[in-house]
């Protein structure tokens, strides 16, 4: 049953050096806050998986939290690449990592299997593709009925999955509306779920068929506003595309990546004072 | 006519129009997505976009900057789960034409999006699959849109992320992958097509004002002309119009210079 925490409090409680850990949300709904709280807390030894790891998960893997990522679509949207990631395949900075590498469609399914409790999930994909050649874990079964030949992978099962939503009501059911990605299958199919909101809310005023998580499939939830920045909260605020473009610049570099994520990160209290530092940043450089 | 184009606004403008009206068209972000909205603001307003972050029947008034951007959602017809996008609607059978990028192509339409170099040890890391392997086999066919280099155009891929027609025959059929494949390769100096029987991808368009050793210079492969090849219809004023409308409202809406590739 989900309890109201603060975010610290959350991520000591549910994250642990090497679990599996998903963070979902697809350009949308990003859990920045909990991310950075993940490299606050300094854990280590992490199995991440990401369908699209976009900037949060550069950040993690360049401050030494992961040692293995699963994914599917590794990049900076609309900008190019995700400089920390790169640094750490092409040269294992600031530790290997592990790849073990999908694609969407597979990651999508993988999910769902996992939610359904299955132990693998079956599609039509991979055809004359290379993946498999060098992942394993992608495999062929034979359709029983009509002999097709389908890949098959095994079901993700995350240690913890965190998600951003838009609202939670006192009890701590969720709401989250807009694009949903696979927020809802990776709160599934984990062990235990953490979740942030950007606001706690009497009731929810969902409509029927709305996307609700129930509380009782939620271990933790914490009103964290803003706590998808710098992507976008829809309903909320948007995406913050100078960030994604700054990043650029930030990540190219190993010791200015380690001076931001130290400052803006390690010597943060919380998500809130991070906001404040960079807001305050940003107005100065504005006056510059 | 238009007096003056940019090679890209060339290769967008013959990429929309390969697009036919009420064709359901799974889109990638960058020049895909650009594309494929000229297309619905010019001659095929009743395209149905499909975005693989859940939007369906996307009708952005600006480009998207990332692929799951919030204008794509409020201006859907519907906005559905990425499970539901590639099972139901992609695996489902429903995509018309997929249309996707490329960083690396040989000459069977394949793609690389994962690595150059080797896969463990990779001069360079590439983003990865993300919906492509998928979308070529699913999507009833394809279109590729890229920019045309000896960089880009490779005897060899490093990888094979996404199958297109693999060897080239009947290969394609053999292997499993359901569509027709990729049908067309849009680029800033010329559109290829498959040849019928080797399915080799064959020059049958040079864009204005490039020459037949430009082509060849540009391409990591000795490329073929098609017999019949012939020069590509400029871009016409409306549609050199609307692209640069939607460019500069997009540069309006993020900020500084818009999308990028």
């Amino acid at each position: 049953m989900a309890e109201w925490m603060a975010l610290k409090d959350a991520t000591a409680t549910f994250v642990h050096d090497g679990d599996f850990v998903a963070l979902e949300g697809f350009t949308h709904l990003i859990p920045f806050a909990a991310g950075h709280e993940i490299i606050r807390q300094r854990r280590r030894n992490l199995s991440l998986i990401r369908m699209t790891p976009d900037i949060i998960y550069d950040q993690l893997i360049g401050a030494g939290c992961a040692a293995r990522l699963t994914f599917s679509w590794g990049g900076n949207p609309g900008v190019g690449s995700l400089h920390r990631f790169r640094d750490a395949v092409e040269n294992g900075w600031p530790v290997p990592l592990e790849i073990d590498e999908r694609s969407h469609c597979d990651l999508a399914n993988a999910y769902v299997a996992g939610a359904s409790n299955l132990p693998f999930a079956v599609f039509r994909g991979y055809a004359g593709s290379d993946l498999p050649t060098v992942n394993p874990r992608i495999r062929w079964i034979e359709c029983p009925f009509t002999g097709e030949r389908l890949a098959a992978v095994p079901a993700v099962r995350p240690d913890v999955t965190v998600i951003h939503a838009q609202k939670a009501d006192f009890k701590g059911n969720v709401l989250l509306w807009g694009i949903l990605g696979v927020q809802k299958e990776a709160a599934l199919a984990a062990k235990r779920v953490i979740v942030t909101v950007e606001q706690r809310v009497e009731s929810l005023h969902a409509a029927p068929n709305s996307c609700v998580l129930p509380a009782w499939v939620i271990n933790a939830v914490c009103e964290v506003p803003r706590g998808a920045t710098p992507s976008y909260a829809h309903g909320y605020y948007e995406r913050d595309n100078r960030f994604y473009r700054a990043w650029d610049a930030i990540s190219r570099d190993r010791g200015t990546f380690a001076q931001w994520i130290d400052r803006f990160i390690l010597q943060t209290e919380d998500f809130s004072e991070f906001l404040a530092l960079q807001r305050e940043t940003e107005s100065r450089t504005v006056v510059q | 006519m238009s007096a003056s184009f940019t090679a890209e606004e060339m290769m967008t403008v013959a990429a929309a129009r390969m697009l036919p009206n009420r064709a359901v068209c799974f889109v990638g972000i960058g020049l895909p997505s650009t594309a494929a909205n000229l297309a619905r603001l010019t001659h095929a307003p009743e395209a149905v976009l499909v975005y693989e972050s859940g939007p369906i029947g996307a009708k952005p008034s600006v480009l998207p900057l990332s692929i799951g951007d919030g204008n794509l959602a409020e201006t859907a017809d519907t906005v559905v789960s990425t499970p539901e996008v590639f099972r139901y609607w992609l695996q489902g059978g429903r995509i018309d034409v997929g249309f996707l990028g490329a960083a690396q192509l040989d000459k069977f339409g394949n793609i690389n999006t994962t690595v150059v170099g080797s896969y463990r040890n990779p001069r360079v890391r590439l983003p990865g699959a993300g919906g492509a392997p998928e979308i070529s086999s699913s999507a009833r066919e394809v279109l590729i849109i890229v920019a045309q280099s000896k960089r880009t155009f490779v005897e060899k891929l490093d990888f094979m992320t996404t199958g297109g027609f693999l060897n080239g025959g009947n290969s394609r059929e053999k292997a499993g992958l359901c569509g027709k494949g990729p049908v067309a390769v849009i680029t800033d100096l010329c559109i290829l097509r498959p040849d019928a029987a080797t399915r080799e991808l064959t020059v049958t368009h040079i864009h204005p004002g490039i020459s037949r050793e430009t082509v060849c210079a540009n391409t990591g492969w000795a490329v073929k002309f098609a017999p019949d090849c012939e020069e590509t219809p400029p871009p016409e004023a409306h549609e050199l119009d609307v692209l640069r409308a939607l460019k500069a409202r997009t540069a309006a809406a993020h900020g500084a210079e818009g999308e990028a590739a």
